[in-house]
């Protein structure tokens, strides 16, 4: 799950991790009072969306660029109506781009220095670990690539938390002193609580900047949470922004499904994780190019794949289906019947391979064969993506 | 001989009076796994089919019952004290079922177990089989949630972190009329208490395992770490699979663990690391089982 930018300057605030004053706006008399609230500093407006790359994208109404520079209340108002409920587009955003229901004020500051701050799980070690380093404000990738003596990592103890040793070894790698290096170890600490409290996965400032009147300020910052831990997290759910995700991908998400959508034309139906990645893998072993990842998890019932059948049938792309099902526990022929159930209420109009396997599948077999509907079936796995690779090409 | 457990193994269940431990709990003792016992807090007293005694705590059913494997059948935000309460009554063998548990619960619970007699499989795992002899491989110890008709005694050890991918080499195995030693899933998820290295250590170390099925997928580096001390130390022929090399990088493809973070946690990476360290990688899912049986020389 991912948030906005102004979600997480609440976050920030609730954990006293200093980043440079702002306000949400979501019409333009509010985007003036907030730029009134801040009147003295030099101020940006940001069109609120998940994808980066704003201040190079475009809006769909001709409107240049989804960050600027702001002089006044009355400018914040002007482009707050240029920007609000208009669609912006980046690089990452695709051609169809991201409607955009919010606004930032925020003070832009001047900057000193850029460094790099991230809190992340690391599972080699199965702890936290703090990566820093002077280099700020680029790619990390990048600095790992060119100069990895440049970035510091600190594990971190999972049941005795952050030590103050810790963050002066930090604090050091930085070369930071005096006051700055003293309001760098509050926000560490302070960031180290809201990874934990939060359940984080990841918390990642690029870049942390020091200011000429002394300041040290998140920036940028990216949040990723652990979805197992939402069930305690009430209020970060509650920042979740429906209209940022694959429409596909919340419609699933509905009914349990675990579904990605992919670029390709042959969709696939899998219980299991690790058999949905591979049943994709098959597919493009054999020539073909997967539509999706959907795994119905260990029940498969008829309401999940009816649903699944919509969702699938949804993209365009779609020109044919592989169902594969490892019914281990689960009786193949009620799986049949479901499969049979969703067919006739979608309708079938592109052509559909199943493959089952394990309890009672000579039956399920049998009934799929008995449906009268268009339903090739299949022996393993490897026949059944030839075949469906077959039958769209 | 097999790993972990065999038919004498006593288990008990925690979480037997849910709907999905109550069914995979008849299904093992239709198997014929000794369930000795079941924990239920509140429950303590009454039985399970009639048969089963079901007790408040761990530590009572193991007092009373001798059983030395758990099986953990808790919801997400009950399984870390569960898996605890396991390892503090001294069971050596602990199988967390449970999908959806906390990154952060984990972490705190594999720091407490360092150190500690008890082995945690799982979590978000299939659980382990050791097959029987019997008709179907009735008579061998099943803990969690395998179908066990698929099994066949035998010598070939798998390990992986999907359950129905190991159901898929375990039946090609058995196809092709060759059995299995002990299957074991060690789940899905980023943290988890025994890695594939550890178990192809215990598969290399038991007479009875000939030959290994190593399943992977994408993110972390399990699998690699695994094939590289594979290289230097194990005596037996191992054939793998790397599961996701049509992930898109950063998605979650459903287990936890599932991510492509970096270049070396990507199905090709690994895939070309297995097979420098000599690991026979099989190129589909359908030729697990072919392959392991042409670097066997069967």
């Amino acid at each position: 799950m991912n948030i906005h930018e102004y979600q997480a300057k609440e976050l920030f605030d609730r954990f006293q991790v200093p980043s440079p004053r702002g306000a949400v706006a979501s019409t333009p008399e509010e985007a003036a009072a907030a730029a009134r609230q801040f009147s003295g500093a030099k101020l940006v407006i940001k069109a609120q969306v998940h994808a980066g790359g704003r201040g190079k994208g475009h809006f769909k109404n001709g409107f240049q660029g989804g960050v600027h520079l702001i002089e006044s209340p009355e400018q914040a108002s002007e482009y707050a109506v240029k920007m609000l409920n208009e669609t912006l587009v980046t690089v990452q955003t695709g051609e169809s781009g991201k409607l955009v229901s919010k606004v930032m004020i925020a003070e832009a500051v001047d900057i000193t220095h850029e460094y790099y701050l991230a809190i992340l799980m690391d599972r080699a070690t199965c702890r936290p670990v703090i990566v820093v380093s002077t280099e700020g404000g680029m790619s990390i990738e990048d600095v790992a690539h060119n100069s990895p003596e440049k970035i510091v990592r600190q594990f971190v103890h999972p049941l005795l938390g952050l030590q103050a040793y810790e963050v002066r070894k930090l604090t050091a790698a930085l070369n930071l002193s005096g006051d700055i290096a003293k309001q760098f170890a509050k926000l560490l600490a302070n960031l180290y609580k809201l990874f934990i409290s939060c359940d984080c996965s990841m918390l990642e400032i690029n870049p942390l900047v020091t200011t000429p009147d002394g300041r040290v300020l998140a920036l940028d910052a990216k949040f990723g949470f652990d979805d197992n831990a939402l069930y305690r997290h009430p209020d970060i759910v509650a920042m979740r922004d429906k209209t940022e995700e694959d429409p596909r991908e919340v419609a699933a998400s509905e009914f349990d499904l675990n579904y990605i959508g992919l670029d390709g034309n042959i969709a696939c139906l899998v219980n299991g994780a690790g058999l949905a990645m591979a049943t994709m893998d098959i597919i493009k072993h054999f020539g073909g190019d997967p539509a999706n990842f959907l795994d119905v998890g260990g029940g498969a019932s008829k309401e999940q794949v009816t649903a699944a059948f919509k969702i699938i049938l949804s993209d365009p792309n779609v020109k044919g289906i592989l169902i594969n099902i490892f019914g281990g526990i689960m009786d193949c022929n009620i799986i049949a019947e479901g499969v049979i159930a969703a067919a006739k209420e979608t309708g079938l109009p592109i052509p559909l391979v199943v493959r089952l396997e394990g309890n009672n599948v000579e039956l399920g077999k049998a009934t799929l064969a008995a449906s009268g509907l268009n339903i090739v079936t299949a022996d393993d796995m490897a026949d059944g993506a030839k075949k469906i690779v077959a039958a769209v090409s | 001989m097999s790993i972990l457990i065999d038919e004498n193994t006593k288990v008990l269940i925690q979480g037997i009076t849910g709907s999905f431990g109550a069914r995979h709990a008849a299904l093992s003792l239709a198997y014929g796994t000794r369930v000795v016992a079941g924990v239920t807090p509140g429950k303590g007293g009454q039985k399970f089919e009639n048969t089963v005694p079901i007790f408040n705590t761990v530590g009572q059913a193991v007092n009373e019952t001798g059983a030395t494997a758990s099986a953990i059948f808790v919801p997400p935000p009950f399984a870390a004290d569960a898996i605890l309460e396991a390892a503090d009554a001294g069971i050596e063998l602990i199988v967390c079922i449970t999908e959806g548990i906390p990154v952060m619960d984990m972490m705190r619970v594999k720091e407490a177990l360092r150190g500690s007699n008890s082995r945690l499989l799982g979590p978000n795992c299939p659980g382990i089989v050791t097959p029987g002899r019997g008709e179907k491989s009735r008579g061998g110890c099943r803990i969690g949630i395998a179908p066990g008709y698929i099994h066949k005694r035998g010598n070939v050890g798998v390990v992986s972190r999907s359950g129905t991918l190991t159901y898929e080499a375990v039946f090609q195995l058995t196809q092709l009329g060759y059995g299995q030693s002990t299957c074991v899933g060690i789940g899905g998820d980023p943290i988890n208490g025994t890695n594939h290295l550890e178990v192809l250590e215990m598969f290399n170390n038991d007479p009875e395992t000939e030959a290994i099925i190593m399943i992977g997928e994408i993110g972390g580096n399990a699998e690699v770490d695994a094939a590289r001390w594979a290289m230097k130390n194990c005596r037996k022929p191992i054939a793998g699979f790397i599961a996701g090399a049509t992930a898109p990088p950063g998605r979650r493809m459903g287990h936890a663990g599932a991510i492509v973070g970096g270049e070396e946690d990507t199905a090709q990476a690994k895939k070309r690391i297995l097979a420098e360290c000599g690991i026979a990688v099989s190129e589909t899912p359908s030729d697990m089982a072919k392959t392991l049986l042409e670097c066997w020389g069967k």
